[in-house]
């Protein structure tokens, strides 16, 4: 694979991932990761403290998908949508058996009255495999910008 | 004035009552939650934190001694210390340069002799009269609290019996901090001091729990209340993560067709011979200190204005922690917080009041009739509202003829 062409493919990822929180379909989430898959949202002031705590953290299909049973079935909140706007994707090497990547975010969340606001910004640290041809997340780390969330998070970054 | 289970909506509605807050309550005979011990291993290490308005640094001195300190330079009032955290040799104002020892001696004013002999402070300007201000401040098994006011009863006396031991309970080694999780709340502090200390809407509200029973009104537990209500905890006792867990692994949920994919997220290990489950501990006026499960916390709630406030988590485990117990506090995590599996709702039902309560009649008022009117502890039920009455009766207390309710 070159190296326009694995970009390419890595950028299309990411579209999808973009697009199953976006336009809803959050039960096509959990496949764009590997079945171990690891997904966290944790903050910059604990990932640079070296502190391990998460706002959110997934290992494995089974738990990405309880999370997308909470916000479906389980969980009370003001409805909400979100719109990613995802820049500066970097594919930076090959690693264990994939890619690492990095790219950045920002995320405008609209309420239901229609009040609009930049809920996060920060940058996605992946490790991204080839299984069966097709490329998955074995690890999504998100990292907001800021330590402080509006009101409270439902929806994955 | 009425009584303790009819709270007018104006309390929440009204922006004058800010002012008033900050100087009865967060400036008057209340203990705050300022930091653990252990966020501070070294002298030299600082934490910036706030009493109501007023921003506080907590530092270790050279001594060892922890001292809390008003965080406003003596000269203009700038910040001395602007980071959250951290390690410094002095405690030096970046505007001029004024430096302060870490036990908050003034020690150099840049150019205090002019230059060249001309200009500088006066003669008589004593550096020793322009310490940073001290905050009162004191330690109750690794907790800092810090008290704004000379008249503040000694910690222990403040917190009462029953509060003084359920730290000692939890804060029985020494803790290590887990990380930070930080939240604007769009209401009044006071629904948010009320919704820690509310044990009625734990499982209504919080469907995670009532989906999967895994903390039910019917299970065993109580209420505690000490210092005439001002100071509550709300527990569960028993085997119930056990039981809670055994029902979503049956898929056994309130719902019939909602299960865990992964039930794993409800394991947990028994740390407590008393088998206290879940605890909310609130200080009135601000902090809250948890245990769900295998979850530890502690939260400082801080007022912004009369509809926004700001809620501070520090999660933390034991140093002595095996690397199991500490994956499932982590893996647990996914329970509290923002984006907390049974806190989230905590952080938007404040608003859904403030915005219910605007434009309420002068004399409405919430009705908080739960288990009668009496503020005491509770050991037979948990359906009752004694805790939140027993905030309520604080904050009446401290306002005084402010509220002319």
């Amino acid at each position: 694979m070159t190296e326009s062409a694995l970009f390419l493919r890595v950028q299309q990822l990411q579209t999808h991932y973009v697009q199953t929180i976006d336009d809803d379909r959050l039960e096509d989430w959990p496949a764009l990761f590997t079945a171990e898959g690891r997904y966290a949202i944790t903050t910059r002031e604990n990932h640079v403290a070296g502190l391990p705590l998460a706002l959110l953290s997934c290992t494995g299909h089974g738990m990405l998908q309880d999370r997308v049973t909470g916000y479906r079935r389980i969980n009370v909140y003001e409805p909400q949508v979100y719109r990613h706007q995802t820049s500066a994707l970097v594919v930076t090497d090959a690693a264990c058996g994939g890619w690492r990547c990095q790219s950045h975010f920002l995320v405008v969340r609209t309420l239901q009255h229609g009040a609009m606001s930049v809920f996060a910004t920060g940058r996605y640290l992946d490790h991204v495999v080839e299984q069966e041809g097709t490329l998955k997340f074995a690890e999504r780390l998100v990292i907001t910008d800021s330590r402080q969330t509006d009101t409270l998070l439902v929806i994955p970054l | 004035m009425r009584g303790p289970a009819h709270i007018p909506y104006r309390f929440l509605q009204d922006p004058s009552l800010f002012a008033v807050e900050q100087q009865r309550i967060f400036k008057g005979p209340t203990w705050h939650y300022l930091c653990l011990e252990a966020e501070l291993p070294e002298a030299g290490s600082f934490v910036t934190t706030r009493i109501g308005e007023t921003p506080v640094v907590v530092v270790r001195g050279e001594d060892g001694e922890l001292r809390a300190l008003v965080n406003r330079c003596r000269h203009k009032g700038a910040l001395v210390c602007v980071e959250p955290r951290g390690r410094a040799p002095t405690l030096r104002c970046l505007y001029h340069g004024w430096s302060y020892q870490l036990d908050g001696r003034l020690r150099l004013v840049p150019f205090e002799k002019g230059v060249d002999g001309r200009g500088g402070m006066p003669p008589c300007f004593d550096k020793s009269e322009h310490g940073l201000h001290p905050v009162r401040s004191a330690r109750l098994h690794g907790v800092v609290f810090g008290t704004l006011s000379e008249a503040t009863e000694p910690l222990e006396d403040y917190l009462g019996p029953d509060m003084c031991r359920h730290f000692r309970r939890v804060f029985c080694k020494p803790v290590e901090v887990l990380g930070y999780f930080h939240q604007v709340l769009h209401n009044n502090w006071k629904l948010y001091a009320e919704n820690a200390r509310d044990s009625y809407h734990a499982t209504i509200l919080h469907a995670f729990y009532a989906t999967f029973r895994l903390n039910r009104l019917t299970m065993g537990g109580g209420l505690v209340v000490n210092h005439d209500g001002w100071n509550t905890m709300n527990y569960s006792i028993g085997a119930s993560l056990q039981e809670g867990q055994y029902d979503a692994r049956e898929l056994r949920s309130v719902l019939p067709d909602i299960g865990l994919a992964s039930p794993e997220l409800l394991d947990h290990r028994l740390e407590f011979a008393d088998g206290i489950t879940v605890a909310i501990q609130s200080i009135f006026p601000g902090c809250v200190h948890q245990q769900i499960y295998n979850t530890l916390a502690l939260r400082q709630l801080v007022p912004l204005s009369h509809d926004r406030s700001e809620l501070h988590w520090t999660v933390f485990g034991y140093a002595d922690d095996d690397a199991e117990l500490r994956a499932l506090r982590l893996r647990q995590a996914n329970l509290i917080g923002p984006a907390g599996y049974v806190s989230m709702e905590d952080g938007v039902i404040g608003e859904y009041v403030q915005r219910g309560s605007a434009g309420a009649a002068p004399g409405e008022t919430a009705l908080l009739l739960m288990g009668g009117e009496g503020i005491a502890s509770v050991t037979d039920s948990r359906a009752n509202e004694a805790t939140v009455r027993g905030f309520w009766q604080g904050y009446r207390t401290l306002m005084g003829d402010a509220l002319d309710d």
